[in-house]
């Protein structure tokens, strides 16, 4: 009967005596670290991931079947609330593939390419500070999260300015943009880069300096380059990895060859190469050159049309097929359109990139932690506008 | 675009080092691209991957061509600076809309290889686990068929309201 006073939990443990069980535990679809209504059926065993298993479509509405209903402008609206954080990117997926059907027919006018590109580069700050806000707000850092905000709605003022709409744009179409610049727009443009640049030192110091954050994410959710490429990861998650492939660089659309900017590729510089935290120094990077690429489009920015004049209420792209990509904020979104010569397309089909980069989760939370996971997903930023479409 | 030399150069390859496995090669078209019979495609994918090095499965599209049967279009490429590209073809009957899965030889397929399954109705023989994926698991019918009418009733839900 003697026996020996209690042992330390520790002891415990190795002793083999406490067996714990496998749990299946289901995250969301209704949980404010999914970004939406993401569900990932989470198998345990204590506080550690045995497997998951993301289960998408609860915001799927068939936007394909829509777009075979409405016309090849009115389809600009429904790509909009795609990936209702970066519309403009979406729109311009869209509205090159449609040009790419007419085969050179449609040429967009210079300026509209430099509108374009301004715009698409600001949408990707204001898509990557939501990110990087959300992002630390997932670890339990509230304060980046008002920054962040602080500096997005100056953007979406802007584009209210521009366009009318804070999210959902519908502001490039086919053949050029929907409205020209004014010089005051040109002016706010301007000055909120002088404003913003400056602020890009103090999301380093609320997030990317401090050590809490590092501790959370750095050696966390590490994703090997060969993994990334095989499950079709594409965007600041790819170049986490260290893979510099970028669409605007390697296959310059638009105008974008003629703007001098680089390439932000992880290095695993606070732990491994391909970690959480590479993904999300290479989203704060990136903002650095976007801004760079908007003051120069702006020095640069000619005059001329902003719309091509053939484009007219209606429009009936030639038989024929096209597939064109563009480098968004969250990766390569890319639009497949089918026509067959009529008022309505016979087929859109769009490769959305949060799609594929939430397809990789099962593969890098394996051994992680419950609260890990959530670091995770927070790293791949994905939309599930554009998941489920 | 600029890469049309390259890819019509990629389809030469393709067609000199697999003769008969290519079905079909069109070059006139906006994305030039070859057409392949579903039971040689397990073969052509992975000499595209392995000889090739295209690694990167950018896009599935699966196509309702009518009377023609179901189509499924593959957009293959290159992770590397030069993005080399290539479009392959696949078309099948809908009485038997089979084509062989290739989730192994990329594994984005598996998510892809759903979608077009859940959307189209194209059964990818071979797929781990080939059920629904967007729409509701007790979902009827493939919505992007050209025939497809939506339901009446969704448990009890009234749909097609006027």
């Amino acid at each position: 009967m003697s026996s020996e006073p209690a042992s330390t939990t520790t002891d415990f443990a190795h002793s083999g005596d406490l067996r714990t069980e496998e749990m299946l535990l289901n995250m969301g679809p209704q949980h404010p670290a999914t970004h939406g209504v993401l569900r990932v059926m989470v198998r345990t065993d204590g506080e550690m991931v045995i497997d998951c298993e993301p289960h998408v479509g609860y915001l799927h509405r068939c936007f394909e079947k829509h777009c075979e209903s409405v016309s090849w402008l009115q389809s600009v609206l429904y790509t909009d609330r795609l990936d209702y954080l970066t519309a403009m990117g979406n729109n311009w997926g869209y509205c090159m593939a449609v040009e790419r059907l007419f085969g050179g027919e449609i040429e967009v006018p210079e300026r509209a390419e430099y509108l374009r590109v301004i715009c698409q580069e600001l949408n990707r700050v204001a898509s990557h500070l939501l990110a990087i806000g959300t992002y630390g707000m997932d670890i339990g850092a509230i304060t980046p999260f008002l920054y962040c905000f602080r500096e997005r709605e100056k953007i979406l003022y802007i584009f209210e300015t521009i366009s009318g709409q804070r999210l959902n744009y519908n502001y490039i179409r086919p053949g050029g943009v929907a409205y020209d610049f004014t010089d005051d727009m040109v002016t706010m443009i301007g000055e909120f880069c002088e404003y913003f640049r400056p602020k890009m030192a103090e999301y380093n110091d609320l997030l990317s300096s401090n050590q809490i954050f590092k501790g959370r994410t750095a050696n966390v959710g590490v994703l090997p380059i060969e993994t990334a490429i095989s499950y079709g990861c594409t965007g600041p998650v790819i170049r986490g990895s260290g893979v510099p492939r970028d669409l605007r660089k390697d296959q310059p659309y638009g105008v974008y060859d003629r703007f001098d900017f680089d390439v932000v590729v992880g290095s695993g510089e606070a732990g491994t190469l391909g970690d959480c935290f590479d993904r999300y120094i290479c989203r704060v990077r990136e903002m650095e050159q976007s801004i760079g690429i908007v003051e120069q489009a702006l020095a640069d920015l000619p005059g001329g049309e902003f719309r091509s004049p053939k484009i007219k209420q209606k429009i009936r792209p030639p038989k024929g097929e096209a597939y064109t990509r563009i480098e968004n904020s969250r990766g390569e979104v890319g639009f497949y359109l089918v026509s067959d010569g009529k008022d309505v397309a016979y087929r859109n089909k769009c490769r959305s990139p949060s799609f594929h980069n939430i397809h990789v989760l099962p593969e890098i939370s394996r051994g992680h932690m419950v609260a890990d996971l959530i670091a995770i997903i927070g790293s791949m930023d994905i939309v599930l506008g554009e998941v489920d479409r | 675009m600029a890469d049309k030399a390259a890819r019509k150069e990629l389809i030469e390859t393709v067609q000199a080092s697999l003769g008969e496995k290519i079905a079909e090669v069109d070059r006139d078209v906006i994305d030039p691209f070859v057409r392949v019979e579903a039971k040689d495609w397990p073969e052509v994918a992975l000499f595209l991957r392995d000889r090739c090095g295209l690694d990167y499965l950018a896009c599935l599209t699966s196509i309702d061509r009518g009377a023609d049967g179901l189509e499924a279009v593959y957009g293959i490429e290159r992770m590397d600076a030069e993005r080399l590209q290539i479009t392959v073809k696949i078309l099948v009957s809908k009485d038997e809309p089979n084509i062989p899965s290739v989730e192994d030889v990329w594994r984005t397929a598996d998510w892809h290889e759903r979608e077009a399954w859940d959307l189209m109705g194209i059964v990818f023989t071979g797929h781990h686990n080939l059920v629904r994926i967007l729409c509701a698991e007790d979902w009827e019918g493939h919505p992007l068929r050209k025939d497809y009418k939506s339901p009446d009733y969704y448990h009890g839900i009234r749909n097609n309201v006027v």
